[in-house]
């Protein structure tokens, strides 16, 4: 049988030069892309292999809402985001899946004056990058989405170029693209142990196997604490959960993806016709937050309900029809922890995305396979280095992030 | 049978497309329901998720022993926004900064 996707039974070499931990849209991204590399300009052919505890889109990589953005306060983060949002512009036809990208743009509404100032500064610095946003008016927004209920919305931003995807085709495509060009790909296999070598790491699965790897990526997100506590790397990301819901399929009548800066709410309609809404949530009393369980809750479902329903009346009447959660990988400073790893060079984290990575992912897979395979720089890693926490870390330059 | 048969109504996933997410080496319920859509419509896989069960079982993908179905979702059945709005402790007010 021709094995298309992750197997739990695909045969896994002894040696490697690339072993991902990790089967989600970076693990799978960075693989994609280094085979890629390696039929061309590194040589000799890189031998890689993704193992993935679960089924491929288990973590947060099928869970998210498929947001996908250039509008961010920092100039890097737009940069990094036009650049991403040009590969996904191909990435249907490359990866031969539909991605169901859909660019219907971001309204971001603010209702307060500091939203209103955050919203300006955006729109100055997107002008400076070459980033299409522009100010609207609460009517103008109104305009753009007619049953908004806009009477406190003092100012909002919209940037046309910005939209939606569905999730599970995207990393399904990244999978399959992947295995032709010869990454062996393991699913339903844990990494349990990871043992440092002379060179490179040996790691022991679940099953009792070994593999042993030149270069190691830890690509689990919200997991990836547990990977690095074994080799004494301290990194600050920490797991926290976030909820989503979709609503019935409706006949498309939402263009944009609608943020609300005061409450943190954001709801877009799908391809697929559903409303995917999730809001920033006050954490529990009993600390269930941070950690990977993975429970809905009602606390959610009204306290979501009633934001939306103030802000969008006519949803009052839609019905909800699926909640869940997926994990945040939440970093401290508001920024990924990409690159080689304090003490462990060879061990490199991509981690860190909280609840921006999978519309980066394109991006950052392509830049990490050129850093990886060809030694190139990009501005992104060295603000994105592990090595930032130790030097006491950096401050905070995004004020966008959502969730 | 025909390739044009309905396993999941909600989310029109056919029979061949499920084939082809078992040609593609998938063989547990929740990857098959994140590759073909099945069972994330209206009735929530109540319907199709038997018929897949059987099929992987008719198949030696897996033993009847080791089925479970897929990840319930509140809520069970679809809810308004406006029904559940009611149910909000506190309604959030302040714009904050
Ligand atoms: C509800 C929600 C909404 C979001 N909305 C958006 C959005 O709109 N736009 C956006 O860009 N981003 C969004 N995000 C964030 C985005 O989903 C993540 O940043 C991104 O998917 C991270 O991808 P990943 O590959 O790093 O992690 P994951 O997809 O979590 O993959 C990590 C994988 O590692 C595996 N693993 C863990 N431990 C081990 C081990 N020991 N051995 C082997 N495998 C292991 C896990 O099973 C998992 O599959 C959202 C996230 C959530 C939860």
């Amino acid at each position: 049988m021709t094995v298309a996707m992750g197997r739990a039974d695909t045969p896994l070499p002894a040696d490697v030069d690339v072993a991902v931990i990790g089967g989600g849209i970076m693990g799978l991204g960075l693989a994609y892309h280094l085979a890629l590399l390696s039929g061309g300009k590194a040589r000799p052919p890189l031998s890689i292999a993704v193992i993935e505890r679960s089924y491929l889109v288990s973590g947060a990589s099928g869970r998210n809402g498929g947001g996908v953005r250039m509008q961010w306060g920092d100039a890097g983060n737009v940069r990094l985001m036009m650049e991403s949002i040009e590969l996904c512009k191909d990435l249907a036809q490359q990866l031969g899946i539909n991605l169901w990208f859909r660019q219907g743009g971001y309204l971001f509404l603010a209702r307060s004056e500091a939203g209103e100032r955050r919203l300006e500064r955006n729109v100055q610095l997107h002008a400076e990058v070459g980033a299409p946003t522009r100010l609207l008016t609460a009517a103008e927004a109104r305009a753009i989405v007619p049953q908004l209920e806009v009477a406190e919305v003092r100012l909002a931003t919209f940037n046309p170029d910005d939209g939606v995807v569905f999730p599970w085709a995207f990393v399904w495509g990244y999978a399959a693209r992947a295995v032709e060009r010869g990454v062996t790909l393991r699913t339903h296999t844990s990494v349990v142990r990871v043992e440092p070598l002379a060179r490179g790491y040996a790691l022991h699965l679940h099953t009792g196997e070994v593999v042993r790897a030149r270069r190691v990526v830890n690509a689990t997100g919200a997991w990836s604490g547990a990977l690095n506590r074994q080799l004494g790397i301290d990194l600050p990301n920490r797991p926290h959960r976030h909820e989503i819901l979709s609503s019935e399929p409706l006949k498309p009548f939402l263009d944009p993806l609608v943020v609300d800066l005061t409450t943190g709410l954001y709801f877009s309609q799908s391809t697929r016709g559903e409303l995917v809404t999730g809001i920033s949530l006050p954490d529990a009393p009993d600390g269930s937050d941070e950690s990977l369980t993975l429970h809905s809750s009602l606390r959610f479902l009204t306290h979501l309900s009633a934001t939306l329903t103030r802000l969008m009346p006519i949803t009052a009447a839609m019905k909800v029809l699926r909640q869940w959660v997926g994990p945040y990988d939440v970093s401290p400073d508001g920024d990924a922890i990409v690159g080689p790893s304090p003490g462990h060079p060879d061990f490199v984290q991509v981690c860190g995305f909280t609840g921006h990575g999978f519309m980066m992912a394109p991006a950052v897979g392509r830049l990490l396979a050129r850093w990886l395979g060809l030694g190139e720089a990009h501005p992104m890693l060295a603000r994105w280095s592990p090595d930032r926490f130790a030097a006491g870390g950096v401050a905070r330059r995004e004020d966008m992030i959502i969730g | 049978m025909t390739a044009r048969t309905f396993v999941c109504r909600c989310e029109d996933v056919t029979l061949t497309e499920i084939e082809r997410a078992i040609a593609a080496g998938l063989s547990d319920v929740e990857e098959i329901k994140r590759y073909t859509g099945l069972g994330t419509g209206p009735c929530q896989g109540k319907e199709c998720l038997s018929a897949l069960g059987r099929l992987l079982v008719a198949r030696g993908l897996i033993s009847p022993a080791a089925l479970r179905p897929f990840t319930a979702r509140p809520p069970v059945e679809p809810v308004t926004f406006g029904a559940l709005a009611a149910g909000a402790t506190e309604v959030p007010e302040d714009p904050s900064p």
